[in-house]
């Protein structure tokens, strides 16, 4: 019996360092990334972004204190929300369009603490980058955080919501949250660049297909990859801590889920 | 049986991932594998020529190599991190499991 036990930890202790591994060395890809880079969006632009994305990092910093406060043991679990999507975008991944990207892994987030907790982490780890990596930058964080944090961190929600509604298959929603918030991700920041700088003919829509060319399009296969990851942390989480998602299962339950959105 | 029939479709979703990411290293021999964001900038200059980027990142990693290194620094503070947490709940699940 315990052998048994024993060798089934190994396997999957084996199974997460293969996982590990994998993550670490194909982070090791020559680099460059797609935020938008530091200085790349006009003034205006940037401070327009910056001032849409505040409130909601304010108002996410207070869903965290209050799910922290009313739930200390979920703390781990935050903690692995954020780990998740700091590796993921550190994975820059070959596309189809003969060009890397990253995925951003905030759908596992979204999923399980709502979006407004994800503002926060999502931020956190663009500050990261945008510091230490050259990568996106401080004027383009609002419009960057706009996109990967709030943007694709309520969409994985509200379609996690919406399939579970419509098919009750708990990993297809999982799978579609994570993979089209990734994509909408993108999506974004192609609209966001096509509006600084819309096309001289053409004018928004010429310079937003040029944009999501280069940026969705390439975001398809990183896209999926990301989903199949969430489903893959969502089976251990399920296999492992069943508690932890009941206690949040019964948060979102609570009549005040405006809030915990 | 329950336990390894998911045992296998994670195997399956791992493998899912890694043949997304090498099918195009395959099939695209000449691609150069850049950014998409060094891609944006080129659009940038065609669409606005004139257009200077008005601030530079207050720190850049001096060589590819320290910038890879910071890229897998991340990762691997990362995946550390879910690794714990995973172990962790494992640990705690099969602890209930043998007392039950």
């Amino acid at each position: 019996m315990l052998r048994i036990i024993l060798t089934s930890k190994r396997a999957s202790l084996l199974l997460m360092g293969v996982l590990s591994f994998y993550v670490v060395v194909s982070a090791a890809a020559p680099a460059y990334g797609m935020h938008i880079m530091e200085g790349y969006l006009p003034p205006a632009w940037a401070a327009f972004w910056w001032l849409v994305a505040l409130p909601f990092m304010i108002l996410g910093v207070r869903s965290l204190t209050r799910i922290t406060k009313a739930n200390p043991e979920l703390k781990l679990l935050l903690a692995l929300a954020g780990a998740f999507t700091f590796v993921l975008s550190a994975l820059k991944l070959p596309s189809v369009t003969g060009s890397c990207s990253h995925p951003t892994g905030t759908g596992l987030g979204a999923v399980l603490f709502g979006p407004l907790a994800m503002s926060v982490l999502g931020t956190l780890v663009l500050v990261f980058q945008a510091l230490l990596l050259a990568h996106g930058g401080l004027t383009t964080l609002g419009a960057n955080a706009f996109s990967m944090a709030i943007a694709g961190p309520f969409a994985a929600y509200w379609i996690y919501h919406w399939t579970m509604q419509l098919t009750g298959k708990q990993k297809t929603a999982i799978f579609l949250a994570a993979t089209l918030a990734d994509l909408l991700t993108y999506v974004i920041t192609s609209v966001q660049l096509a509006l600084a700088f819309p096309a001289p003919v053409g004018g928004f829509i010429a310079s937003f297909a040029k944009f999501a060319g280069i940026f969705a399009i390439t975001q398809v296969p990183l896209a999926i990859s990301e989903g199949l990851l969430t489903v893959l942390v969502w089976n251990w989480l399920q296999s492992y801590s069943p508690q932890e998602l009941e206690i949040l299962q019964s948060i979102k339950g609570k009549p005040q889920t405006h809030e915990s959105i | 049986m329950n336990q390894s029939s998911k045992g296998i479709s994670n195997w399956l979703l791992l493998l899912g991932v890694i043949v997304l990411s090498v099918t195009p290293l395959i099939f695209l021999k000449g691609a150069e594998f850049t950014g998409a964001d060094g891609q944006a900038a080129e659009v940038i200059g065609k669409v606005k020529p004139e257009y200077q980027p008005w601030f530079k990142p207050l720190f850049e990693p001096p060589s590819k190599e320290i910038e890879s290194l910071l890229f897998s620094s991340q990762a691997a503070l990362g995946a550390g991190i879910i690794g714990y947490a995973i172990g962790l709940y494992k640990g705690r699940s099969q602890q209930q499991r043998n007392k039950e």
